[in-house]
């Protein structure tokens, strides 16, 4: 045993002493299923290769097995393949023609035969690529030869192979299934058949060696997934059956285990031995890949991974199935997948490093995760009724905003004779927003109760921003709706942007309504009003299509701030015993979450931060993401990666899931290709462009053929209706009218709808139509 | 434009198409006129660049850009808006030493270069008011309008008969964040874009009238823009274009807002003797009449043909308003069908309006089917699949049916 420790330590040392920042783990036995697993998987393997069983060594079927985690079908065709009926090989299988230094080391302390030194230890069963740390061969000049020890440049020829099978790759990309299936049969045993020359083995050689002296990225997740390994089968077992995770995970951790190795070469066994336990397994695993078995060429030989991606993804795959190992499940296996193979092309091109996926299953994550539920409401309502002015002193209230900031603020104000904007300049921070007096932008702000965070989107009121609003609205849960309640202000209110928001917002899909009767102050809180107001309101409000039961009442003061947060003080408002506006808010639930859907996120804002050029932000529609994840830019079709994300309050964080408004920082794409009104999605399920669609409409104003401006969240975008094909009934959905000359105010028709450039848009999304500044109508599209 | 015998005039023009009328376009915008003249199957006789390609005896081959006038019978017509040019081509129909007859030619009208133009099916009472529009004395500079909103401008050309969107100019402007400045940084460099592509598409150097339209207060920003640029330049003729500039509200900044914009009151003042501004006002009416849904206003072929029929388009406000693309790329039959359409509502005492789809007003007349019409008294039952009409309207707002509804 104290030898057996000696060579562990030596190990270590080994490891430690490359890489630096190793931390010890550790090491894992078989459990004893697995001994009886592997018993068994052993005989029959012996039993099936019958005769020819002798050229096998046993510990060569025993490692097999382990890597094709007992599959015996597996092991046999690759033992066969390997042993029993090896194809030709070239005379080339690169044993290390010079030992590195740290072999020095190892090779005195293994003059004692390491093969029956790890037989019949169990941690011996070591996965090859645990040997891995050892020795990269320094001798080989990566690439094109010439230069010292500047990194490998490639190869006309290499960059070549890898445009071509990049474009290939991109073009192949919607049928995951089927190819990561032929990837997979090509990474494993038939492998002999990944033709190539010798050349690029040099390239395999120079990418590692780069690797590890860059960034070391390829192996640093190597050697930690390593102790952990042996977890794998009962990690996996009760959570995921194999076929099922085989189909989500192209890069399934098998075949990535065990790229088959070679015989060593004479000169190795003479130097190390011939037991395949040799802790120098990791060079060979590299050096005698089966591909390069096959001397003669193919015609197609770029049509398939180069050997260079092959052994990068195989220890990308390791990696991953170390993550997996520590119970992480991949979330959706096919796009990080799709990430990974692309990573690995993209390595190819320029140096910079992709940001690594976690690989977290998101769902499980978002469940298991214990916190505060989290809305966003719109605050809503005729141009001047308050908006902002009552957000500010919400927040002031709640002591988002300190008293300083506010005394600050009315002191500005005071300068430009605005006394009584300073609450509304919280929010109104732009400066055409202060000079003007009017909110021309949404305004998102946050803020805590007990239960719940908060965002609150501050929508401008003004007619002509009405499109910033739509944009606010799509990201809401809810939505208060501020009305003016002095005299002459809530009547002119509700026949403008009161009746066109409420509209708006009922359409956008937002069920739950706050209506926070303001000003009551200056009709010294009299009830008659207020009741006028909620009688008033009401009706008009369940003729839009809210249920009265979704449908409150609070009489406030947006200015002095009763009602809001705290219960009102003056006598005058003492008829009011029901909840405050912050109760409200709190007793709403928000609407149900499409977590499991693709994902769908509008981008309503594209910046540049310190953690990267471009920076979006937004609300996830639908679905999740992490770090890593590749994702499509739509219209422009192209991919770009997470590098890091925020969430909700600017935490940093791993993953989002829909319903959050989050912070991406994006990497690998142009910023002129990213666009406000864009709509990042999942490259495996993306949305598509469409510049024609039809559209069940309810119609605010009389619908004719005419030119409309199409609006989804910050998407805005010109065309025409086109034709109006029926008139459907509102409650059946039968045709009434076919062909009508034109569809009345609050008719359901059926309407096609061009446009002049395509946009992203799918079936279920809710869309509005406006023409010369007014909303005609609003609707789903079919 | 203008013939080129300045003996010519429409009088002594010949109906029948036989002989030829001899043009010279002088503008760009004469292109348009060209363009709307020349139909398929018409004879056109223009100055032409030819590759011809001669075979020694030796049997080598030397090829040669000739000069010459060539006859073709036109086959398509091809207009660019953008650049002004017209391309026609067909079959050519008078041999000469280059050519052989059927040979395929492409003539590229030129500005300054006259063309001749034989009309193979005569000349229409359209085609004769097209050409004496044509021919008509310029009416002036073209109006240069910068339709505008936050991150997009579309820099169009407003001239008589087209409107042509020079440029669009788009720029990612900043959000409005915490304590965040950069939204302003951002409009500024946008305005400054958007006055850069400005001076260099469209000429300045006469002073022609300029209109800043958007929603909120972008155009009027841009004013101010251009007045303190002007003034750090000490550039006086960007200051008088600042100053002269006039201000309109639209609902957006696409192209289709040009329809507020012309029928603005600012613009109706200044622009009162424009074409345009009365077809916009036209189309006003017209979208008025459909929504009230009285019977008189009626868009679509056959109904608008029925209506003409039966002489309800006639004296006393009716209006018959018609695409020029109906007149432009269509076969015979369906050309004399809508010159008929002209005559016969003329003959009736109404009002014929060929309106332009390069236009804005005839783009709206577009959506609608190209044609459309006011008619003098009601008429309900034009549409043919006219069941019951008016039986199912609910009333606006009335169904509150809890949330059943199917949107």
């Amino acid at each position: 045993m104290a030898r057996h420790q000696n060579i562990r330590n030596l190990d270590y040392e080994a490891e430690l002493e490359e890489y630096g920042a190793f931390s010890d783990e550790e090491e894992e036995e078989l459990s004893p299923e697995d001994q009886v697993r592997m018993r068994e998987g052993t005989a029959q393997v012996l039993e099936a290769l019958g005769v020819e069983a002798h050229k096998v060594p046993k510990t060569q079927i025993e490692e097999s097995l382990w890597h094709y985690y007992w599959d015996v079908d597996k092991t046999i065709t690759y033992l066969i393949s390997k042993y029993i009926d090896p194809p030709k090989k070239p005379a080339k299988t690169a044993p290390p023609k010079t030992a590195p230094k740290q072999d020095a080391a190892i090779a005195s302390a293994s003059r004692q035969s390491f093969a029956h030194l790890f037989r019949d230890l169990p941690w011996g069963n070591i996965p090859p690529e645990r040997q891995a740390v050892l020795i990269p061969p320094p001798q080989l000049p990566a690439g094109l030869l010439g230069g010292s020890g500047a990194p490998p440049k490639m190869s006309k020829l290499q960059q070549l192979a890898a445009a071509r099978k990049k474009k290939a790759e991109e073009k192949s990309a919607s049928g995951e299934v089927e190819q990561t299936q032929v990837k997979m049969t090509e990474l494993t045993v038939n492998d002999n058949q990944a033709s190539k020359e010798n050349r690029p083995l040099a390239g395999v050689f120079g990418k590692r060696v780069k690797i590890s002296e860059t960034t070391a990225q390829g192996r640093i997740p190597l050697t930690m997934a390593e102790p952990t390994r042996p977890e794998i089968p009962q990690a996996q077992a009760p959570e995921a059956t194999p076929s099922q995770h085989q189909e989500e995970d192209p890069i399934d951790p098998e075949p990535a285990v065990a790229p088959p190795k070679a015989q060593p070469s004479a000169f190795a066994s003479t130097l190390f031995g011939p037991s395949s336990d040799s802790p120098k397994r990791r060079p060979r695993e590299v050096f005698a890949l089966p591909y390069m078995a096959i001397s003669s060429y193919s015609p197609d030989a770029f049509g398939k991974p180069s050997p260079d991606d092959v052994v990068l993804a195989a220890q990308a795959k390791v990696a991953t199935a170390g993550k997996k190992s520590a119970n992480v499940h991949n979330k959706k296996g096919s796009s990080s997948a799709d990430g990974v193979t692309n990573q690995v092309s993209q390595l190819k091109i320029d140096d910079t490093p992709l940001p690594k996926s976690r690989n977290l299953n998101v769902l499980s994550e978002f469940e298991k995760q214990k916190g505060k539920k989290t809305a966003s409401f719109v605050v809503v309502g005729h141009v001047d009724a308050g908006k902002s002015t009552m957000m500010g002193r919400l927040l002031l209230d709640l002591n988002v905003v300190d008293q300083r900031t506010v005394d600050k603020l009315r002191k500005e104000a005071e300068k430009i004779g605005k006394t009584s904007f300073a609450l509304a300049w919280v929010l109104d921070q732009r400066h055409e927003e202060r000079s003007r007096g009017v909110t021309i932008d949404i305004a998102t702000n946050r803020f805590e109760t007990e239960t719940t965070s908060f965002t609150i989107l501050d929508a401008p009121g003004h007619r002509d921003f009405i499109p910033n609003m739509i944009a606010g609205a799509s990201q809401a849960d809810f939505a208060i709706l501020v009305i003016d309640a002095s005299t002459g202000a809530f009547e002119s209110g509700l026949k403008g942007q009161t009746r066109e928001h409420s509209l708006l917002i009922r359409s956008m899909g937002v069920s739950r309504i706050i209506v926070a009767v303001n000003k009551l102050d200056t009709v010294n809180w009299s009830q008659e009003r207020f009741d006028e107001i909620t009688h008033q309101v009401s009706g008009f409000l369940t003729a839009t299509g809210f249920q009265p039961k979704n449908i409150a009442f609070v009489p406030v003061s947006g200015l002095h701030g009763d009602n809001l947060v705290r219960k009102s003080t003056d006598p005058a408002a003492s008829w009011y015993t029901g909840k405050t506006l912050v109760e409200e808010l709190e007793a709403s639930e928000p609407s149900a979450r499409a977590l499991a859907k693709p994902l769908r996120m509008t981008i309503s804002e594209v910046m540049r931060t310190p953690q990267s050029s471009i920076s979006i932000t937004g609300r996830i529609d639908a679905g999740s993401l992490q770090m890593g994840d590749a994702l499509l830019v739509q219209p422009s079709g192209e991919k770009a990666y997470v590098k890091s994300l925020q969430v909700d309050d600017g935490e940093p964080a791993d993953w989002a899931v829909a319903g959050q408004n989050v912070v991406l920082h994006l990497s690998n794409i142009d910023p002129i290709h990213v666009r406000v009104g864009d709509i990042v999605c999942d490259p495996a399920k993306p949305i598509q462009c469409v510049d024609t669609f039809t559209l069940k409409a309810l119609a605010f104003d009389i619908l004719m053929p005419m030119q409309v401006d199409v609006h989804r969240g910050r998407l805005h975008a010109a065309g025409k209706i086109e034709a109006i094909d029926a008139i459907l009934d509102k409650v059946t959905g039968k045709v009434t009218k076919k062909k009508p000359m034109i569809v009345k105010p609050g008719t359901v028709s059926r309407v096609r709808v061009t446009l002049h450039s395509k946009v992203p848009l799918e079936a279920g999304q809710r869309v509005v139509l406006r023409s010369g500044g007014q909303t005609v109508a609003a609707g789903l599209l079919e | 434009m203008r013939f080129t015998n300045p003996k010519h005039s429409l009088s002594t023009l010949d109906p029948s198409g036989e002989s030829p009328v001899s043009l010279l376009p002088t503008t760009p915008e004469d292109m348009w006129h060209a363009h709307n003249l020349i139909a398929p199957s018409d004879l056109l006789r223009a100055h032409a660049i030819r590759k011809v390609v001669t075979t020694g005896s030796t049997g080598s081959t030397t090829s040669d850009r000739v000069h010459t006038d060539l006859t073709i019978r036109v086959q398509s017509v091809f207009f660019d808006p953008a650049a002004s040019s017209l391309h026609v081509s067909g079959t050519v129909c008078q041999e000469n030493q280059y050519v052989s007859l059927g040979q395929h030619h492409t003539l590229d009208l030129e500005l300054n270069r006259p063309f001749q133009l034989w009309k193979h099916s005569g000349w229409d009472s359209v085609s004769l008011k097209m050409l004496e529009e044509a021919v008509a004395e310029d009416t002036g500079e073209a109006m240069c309008a910068v339709v505008m909103q936050e991150g997009l401008a579309n820099i169009c050309l407003i001239t008589e008969f087209q409107t042509v969107v020079k440029q669009r100019v788009e720029a990612n402007i900043p959000k409005k964040r915490a304590g965040g400045s950069a939204s302003q940084g951002g409009m500024t460099s946008f305005y400054e874009k958007t006055l850069a592509t400005l001076l260099r598409t469209v000429d300045f150097s006469q002073p022609r009238p300029l209109l800043l339209a958007s929603p909120g207060f972008v155009a009027q920003d841009f004013r101010g823009y251009m007045q303190s640029e002007g003034q750090k330049r000490t550039d006086k003729k960007l200051q008088r274009m600042a100053k002269d500039a006039v201000v309109v509200h639209s609902s957006t900044g696409y192209v289709h807002s040009l329809n507020e914009v012309l029928k603005s009151p600012e613009v109706q003042a200044t622009m009162r003797d424009k074409r345009f501004t009365g077809e916009t006002a036209l189309m006003d009416q017209l979208y008025d009449r459909l929504r009230k849904d009285d019977g008189r206003a009626w868009y679509g072929a056959k109904p608008v043909e029925r209506a003409v029929k039966e002489g309800a388009v006639g004296r006393g406000g009716g209006v018959l308003l018609i695409n020029n693309k109906f007149f432009r790329s269509l076969d015979i039959k369906t050309r004399k069908r809508f010159v008929a359409l002209v005559d016969k509502v003329k003959e009736d005492g109404g009002e014929a309006r060929v309106l332009s789809s390069d236009h804005e007003s005839g783009q709206r007349l577009d959506a609608l089917g190209g044609i459309a019409a006011i008619l003098t008294y009601p008429i309900y039952d034009l549409d043919e699949d006219e069941v019951e009409e008016g039986g199912e309207g609910e009333e606006s707002g009335a169904a509150a049916e809890e949330g059943a509804m199917i949107i």
